[in-house]
């Protein structure tokens, strides 16, 4: 099976049943993106497929064959950082940093369709778990890439 | 304890000292005769002080035993060296001695584990004196080599300046130049007042790499010729293995081998982890369950409750005269019975630990918040001597008290299963849902507080009666076992003296503790036992002060005049919050405080009922007077981040036990808060000093369930006596 992750192109041999977050992780070899609770709760292991987030551990790997799929590992150009991972910088963000590579995919697509989003817009796009209890930062740091836009 | 001589225990510290027994204590039988001290830092860098090495380029190697998992310590911790080094803070990086190291060099960097909110306070003398002495002697090399006395020296931001002469260079200027130095015996030590590094609101220092994917997490180890395992335990705590059909999956993709794991689990090796978790899925498996195949929460209810009445139970707090006289007396007599369920921690990164085994050598990778305890536990379970085994910490996607030393816990079945295909590193990785089922969860609670007014409605008695479990009955038998069977840890915030002191004076007081244990194994929670007996006290204080016809605020301020600090946190959070001024229409307030981890805390908070059940909490205002702040700003989202973990307890997470289980497999169960419930924290920082040292990380976790709870009733008129509110209709919106 072909995968495009990150605008490259991987053969992988794998059931297609395997879920994307596995086939990233070990196939790929890219860890970036976490494996949290396996059932879409809590956001860990987000990648974008197609400029969308979506919960890579509860996504057949077959689904995801001809998209363009974007982890963490893609998201800045090169050597610069996309404005999310700058602003998570500049609010020093992250605790454990466990969830903040989800955290950061959510926001990233949140900020592509909604370029300045309100309170409200971020409570209900935003769903991630993160247990350290990065949200305050994360709400500043968002409005802060917003406007970096 | 007699193992670990070089600590002083006095009875002050025994709180701290007890907690901190890792199970480092093992390693006294079969320790290797020491071998020549390691003096240079892994890249061949010379070290001043085991604390400090210089590169030549001059970059400062500043090491760090204790564990990161968020909360800053490792920052705050190099914050404190580099200060009393002065060096050039944009040149520190950090280095991690290996626990392996630290025992060949007779425990030269002391104390490895990061719990009970310990790491930065427990450490900063002897780390600061560490960074104070290596500037003494890199001062004194640049004097001998100037032939200019020491004294006339100075050391700033890593240059060494000879004022008299002008002369200056970069520390050191020749790198071996302090090689013959003595360190200094008597090594003076900065006043806070003057600090340039420590105490300012300086970034963490690993931020970059958490945010590109570059941060490797003991889930994203890899080795040449690596393979995974997933593992499943007898889903009953004490149960054990029976039988398994391995020849079920051994054909299964990927799969290499189907072990036994102690005499309690099993596990698939595999190619990669999907594999073996796969294949673990169609493995069948024959438990022999045990004794508590039948037990469920409402056994263990029944039996917390007998303890409430029960005539044995062991003194925590005890003033004036007889308590149960006086309140039988009392003009006014206040009865409540409070209950705090089972929790698991919930860490992002579920537990895991990669380990390789040979005959020779065995090494073990993975989150620890104690290296030496990990290393104790790879001892055991290696069957080797101490110069043959290794941990290396990474770091922890979570940690809160889960990953810590507990007996037979993710380090050893990691050896176990390693030792099972030698020479090949093996992976383990538990699912959530193993994460879910073998927890070291917080202990449950019931507690009946009965309190006496007199006439004009003055508290005059007070009894305060715990029933439940003990985490250090479970965990350090000898500790409980010294104090004649009591666990001091049960009465943490309540207690008689030391770091956990009851914040109250009451003129006839009784707190005690009836323990009651159970199958199911507990566990150090972020907070720990602060986390119920704030619930207990601050809710009942409200309760109290109700029946007195009296302001929550004012009756509380009347028993604290012996309490300066936590008077002082109380009203900067009720002065905030604007605590007797009208609250914005349909906002009801609620407070609380606490005194725990030698830090004074205190929350008010501001929320509103819609429909009678859906809180929305707007605000909390939460003061700490910790002593000494070192990172103001990692000590605010220490305090914002404890709220989310102390909410999401309070409003959803409930561990319930059916035949002899845990009932709850994932977070679609366990909810955890999203951004979307999170109240504006605004933390009020008011270290006042002092000799003693707070702690940061789980104190002011505690104050925000009561004021919560607190504000719910007078929203509301009911009374919640019980954790989580999910159980009463309750939501958090």
């Amino acid at each position: 099976m072909r995968l495009t992750i990150n605008g490259k192109s991987h053969e992988v041999d794998v059931d297609p049943t395997t879920p994307l977050l596995w086939v990233i992780r070990e196939q790929v070899g890219l860890t970036g993106t976490k494996y949290g609770c396996g059932v879409a709760q809590c956001g860990a292991c987000t990648v974008h497929m197609n400029g969308l987030p979506v919960r890579s551990c509860s996504i057949p790997v077959s689904a995801a064959s001809g998209a363009k799929i974007t982890t963490i590992e893609g998201l800045a150009s090169g050597k610069v950082l996309h404005k999310v991972q700058k602003a998570w910088i500049d609010h020093d963000v992250p605790q454990c940093g466990y969830c903040q590579s989800g955290m950061i995919m959510a926001v990233a697509a949140l900020l592509r369709t909604n370029p300045k989003p309100s309170d409200a817009d971020i409570d209900a796009a935003i769903t991630n778990i993160c247990r350290c209890g990065t949200f305050q930062q994360v709400r500043e740091a968002i409005h802060m890439a917003a406007k970096a836009a | 304890m007699t193992a670990m001589p070089k600590f002083k225990i006095s009875r002050r510290r025994f709180l701290i000292s007890s907690a901190a027994l890792g199970g480092g204590l093992a390693l006294g039988l079969r320790l290797p005769p020491f071998g020549p001290e390691v003096v240079r830092a892994a890249d061949g860098s010379p070290e001043i002080t085991v604390w400090v090495a210089i590169r030549p380029d001059n970059t400062t190697l500043i090491r760090a035993v204790r564990a990161e998992m968020g909360q800053g310590t490792i920052t705050g911790l190099a914050q404190l060296i580099a200060e009393e080094l002065d060096c050039d803070w944009s040149k520190v990086e950090i280095e991690y001695p290996t626990p392996g190291q630290s025992v060949a060099r007779k425990r030269a960097w002391g104390e490895f584990s990061t719990g009970g909110s310990r790491g930065v306070r427990q450490s900063n003398e002897y780390v600061r004196k560490g960074g104070a002495a290596a500037r003494m002697m890199l001062v004194q090399a640049a004097a001998n080599e100037w032939k200019v006395p020491a004294s006339e020296c100075t050391a700033s931001a890593s240059v060494i300046t000879h004022k008299p002469s002008g002369r200056y260079a970069g520390s050191p200027s020749r790198p071996a130049a302090h090689a013959g130095l003595e360190q200094p015996k008597d090594v003076p030590l900065k006043d806070p007042k003057t600090w340039k590094i420590a105490g300012k609101p300086l970034k963490r220092l690993d931020t970059a790499k958490k945010v590109n994917g570059a941060m490797i997490y003991g889930m994203d180890l890899k080795m040449p010729g690596m393979l995974n395992a997933a593992i499943k335990e007898c889903p009953v705590f004490g149960g054990k293995v029976k039988s398994f059909d391995a020849a079920r999956v051994s054909g299964m993709r990927g799969v290499k081998k189907v072990v036994q794991v102690g005499d309690s689990a099993v596990a698939v090796i595999a190619d990669t982890w999907w594999d073996a978790k796969t294949a673990l899925e169609q493995l069948p498996v024959v438990w022999d369950e045990g004794v508590n195949a039948k037990v469920s929460s409402a056994d263990i209810a029944e039996v917390l409750k007998a303890g409430l009445d029960a005539e044995q139970a062991f003194v925590g707090n005890q003033a004036g005269g007889d308590v149960k006289a006086v309140l039988a007396g009392a003009a006014k007599r206040i009865e409540a019975v409070y209950a705090y369920p089972f929790q698991n921690h919930a860490c992002m990164e579920p537990m895991n630990a990669t380990a390789r085994w040979t005959p020779d050598r065995c090494e073990l990778w993975g989150p620890t918040q104690n290296g030496e305890g990990a290393f104790a536990q790879v001892l055991a379970a290696s069957g080797l001597t101490a110069d043959k085994v290794d941990v290396h910490n990474v770091m922890l996607g979570g940690g809160f008290g889960r990953r810590g030393t507990y007996p037979d816990d993710y380090v050893t079945q990691a050896v176990l299963i390693a030792k099972q295909m030698p020479g090949t590193p093996v992976k383990m990785i538990w699912s959530r849902e193993e994460d879910m089922a073998h927890g070291r969860f917080h202990p449950v609670m019931q507690c009946r507080l009965v309190g006496g007014l007199d006439s004009s409605g003055n508290l005059t008695a007070l009894h305060m009666r715990l029933s439940g479990q003990s985490i250090l009955a479970a965990v350090r038998p000898e500790v409980v076992q010294a104090q004649k069977g009591r666990d001091p840890l049960s009465f943490q915030g309540v207690f008689e003296s030391g770091e956990h002191s009851f914040s109250y004076t009451v003129p006839n007081l009784l707190i005690d503790h009836a323990m009651r244990n159970t199958h199911v194994p507990p566990g150090f929670w972020r907070g720990v036992n602060i986390n119920q007996n704030a619930v207990f006290i601050e809710c009942f204080m409200d309760e109290l002060a109700e029946a007195a016809g009296q302001d929550a605020l004012e009756f509380r301020r009347k028993l604290m005049a012996k309490h300066p600090r936590n008077l002082g946190v109380l009203n900067a959070v009720a002065e905030r919050i604007g605590w007797g001024k009208p609250a914005p229409s349909g906002v009801h307030r609620g407070l609380a405080h606490l005194h725990c981890f030698d830090s004074f805390v205190a929350a008010a908070c501001e929320i509103s009922v819609k429909d009678g059940n859906k809180v929305k909490v707007h605000r909390i205002v939460a003061a700490t007077d910790p002593g000494y702040a070192v990172n103001p700003a990692q000590i605010e989202r220490q305090v914002a981040g404890s709220f989310v973990y102390g909410l999401s307890a309070l409003f959803f997470q409930e561990c319930t036990v059916k035949d002899g289980r845990i009932e709850q497999t994932n977070f679609h169960q366990y909810n955890s808060m999203r951004i979307a419930q999170m109240p504006k924290v605004e933390t009020i920082l008011m270290p006042t000093g002092g000799t003693v040292w707070g702690g940061i990380g789980e104190p002011t976790i505690c104050v925000a369930a009561p004021a919560v709870m607190n504000a719910f009733y007078r929203a509301t008129g009911k009374r919640v006596r019980s954790v989580p509110l999910k159980n009463h209709g309750i939501e958090l919106v």
